[in-house]
């Protein structure tokens, strides 16, 4: 053991410098079920708050379920509690195959294969599929997770401008002497609730003879009519070759993740991927509740219907009330603030009024784009919203930024 | 004095890598160090030049330094036009 103080000293001078330049993180202690309704301990030690949450990735409202509770009860009682176990020695029970094989069915692909998280997917995929003769080409604004796994794989790293099909098409011009082309992109962007123009990118991929990977981590579930994903709203369900998504969001918001997509490339990654092959599965209490989520999927799209009404309710309240928003149709609804003190003083405003709310600012997003991103859920009701709108409002009339053009707001607060 | 290469080289990582509205780029703006090229997009521009001058840049050779701007970019390709 050696941890002298001037090896204290110099972590203490890396944090105090995070401090300075104000992208310390701190976490608000949740004392209740993650729900639209939370209580909050914010700051440390201060007493609980009851607010409405408008930050969660509980797009569906299914975190607190009853009936996903009493699954995972259930699964508890019957399946326990661990594995102690990777999959491949003695950690595959036979809900995790149910759920691979209710997986594969849902997306309407070939295969799925678990993942203790989607992080582990996306860290895990690549390295498992491509080689050095390969290359990955992938969306200049896809999620960190894909970032490092990209890092960690052999092939030939490059990239396309956000969303440029014409930039795509060149890039995979001047990669046709490689083995294998690995398109990479976001189904749902998480920072500005875009999507991918999946059906202009798969009759690309078919053209220059390209593989296309899909994370689908903000959709599957609620995107799309029947909620398959965005390889459902652009028409091109069974022609996405790998789709990674998650458990931890919409589908229950607990833990686990997956890749599911072409028969053999799932193949690939229960032989290779190295998430998989050295690291525990999704433990059975969380199995048993995803299946359930499935079984409430499969019954009715109810939830997702309500997602996609409350969005557009709360789209069209923030826009008649003067904010600036980024344009899209996805629950991910960004109130764009520009300046990065400005969505901090905002968010903080917002949580006094009983909203909870948090700022993004560089380096989560560009220099310049601080925002405070809105996320709907299915667990709102019309009244959550309309409190919310009014906290909105309230701040935002406070702040001096309702009517405001970007302009005006980065003239008044700086960039 | 205008100068081609860099010129061409220029263009290309204008095109390829700056936003809308970004500051125009000089031959000794830092390139990957000035956070304007990421490293999985230097390996494009390595195909790019190796492509357009019919040159082999060896891997221990494009090295983020030799990158990091039009000038240094220009030195490194002539090393190989020339050789």
């Amino acid at each position: 053991m050696a941890y002298p103080d001037k090896t204290r000293d110099t972590y203490k001078g890396i944090l105090q410098g995070l401090r300075d330049a104000g992208i310390f993180k701190q976490e608000r202690f949740i004392h209740s079920p993650q729900a639209a309704d939370i209580e909050v301990e914010f700051p440390e030690g201060s007493s609980l708050r009851k607010v409405i949450n408008m930050c969660a990735n509980n797009y569906l409202g299914l975190s607190s379920h009853p009936e996903v509770v009493a699954a995972a009860h259930e699964g508890l009682k019957t399946r326990g509690y661990g594995m102690s176990s990777v999959r491949f020695i003695c950690g595959t029970q036979d809900i995790h195959k149910e759920l691979e094989a209710r997986t594969t069915k849902f997306l309407g692909t070939e295969d799925t294969i678990l993942f203790p998280s989607c992080m582990d997917a996306n860290a895990g995929v690549f390295e498992a599929v491509l080689t050095k003769d390969d290359v990955m080409i992938s969306d200049r604004l896809v999620h960190a997770s894909l970032i490092d796994g990209i890092r960690l794989c052999g092939a030939m790293p490059d990239t396309f401008k956000h969303s440029d099909m014409a930039h795509l098409e060149q890039k995979l011009q001047m990669h046709q002497d490689r083995r294998l082309r690995l398109v990479i992109t976001d189904g749902v962007f998480s920072m500005d609730g875009d999507t991918a123009k999946l059906d202009e990118m798969v009759a690309l991929c078919e053209k220059y003879d390209a593989m296309l990977l899909v994370d689908d981590s903000h959709s599957t579930g609620f995107i799309g009519k029947t909620g398959r994903g965005t390889h459902e709203k652009y028409g091109v369900l069974g022609k996405i070759d790998i789709i990674t998504t998650t458990f931890g969001k919409a589908l229950g918001g607990a833990t686990g993740g997956c890749v599911s997509g072409r028969k053999e490339l799932v193949e690939m990654c229960r032989q290779k991927a190295r998430p998989y092959l050295f690291s525990n599965t999704i433990a059975p209490v969380v199995v048993a509740g995803v299946l359930k989520v499935f079984d409430i999927l499969t019954r009715s799209t109810e939830l997702r219907d309500k997602l996609e009404r409350n969005a557009a309710y709360w789209r069209k309240g923030l826009q008649e009330a003067g904010f600036v928003l980024k344009e899209g149709d996805t629950p991910i609804v960004p109130v764009m603030l520009f300046n990065a003190k400005l969505a901090q003083d905002f968010s903080r405003a917002l949580y006094d009024e009983g909203i909870y709310a948090v700022g993004f600012f560089f380096p989560v997003v560009p220099q310049s784009q601080a925002r405070i991103r809105t996320q709907l859920s299915a667990g709102h009701e019309l009244h959550h919203l309309d409190r919310a709108l009014a906290a909105f409002t309230k701040v935002g009339k406070k702040f001096e930024i309702l009517g405001k053009t970007r302009q005006e707001i980065i003239d008044r607060y700086g960039m | 004095m205008a100068d081609e290469l860099k010129d061409i080289v220029l263009k290309y990582v204008t095109a390829e890598y700056l936003e809308d509205g970004a500051d125009p780029l000089a031959y000794d703006t830092p390139l990957i160090s000035g956070g304007i090229v990421d490293s999985f997009s230097m390996v494009s521009l390595k195909r790019f030049l190796e492509n357009k001058y019919k040159i082999s840049i060896p891997d221990d050779q494009a090295t983020p330094e030799a990158f990091d701007t039009v000038d240094k970019i220009a030195i490194l390709v002539r090393r190989f036009t020339q050789a």
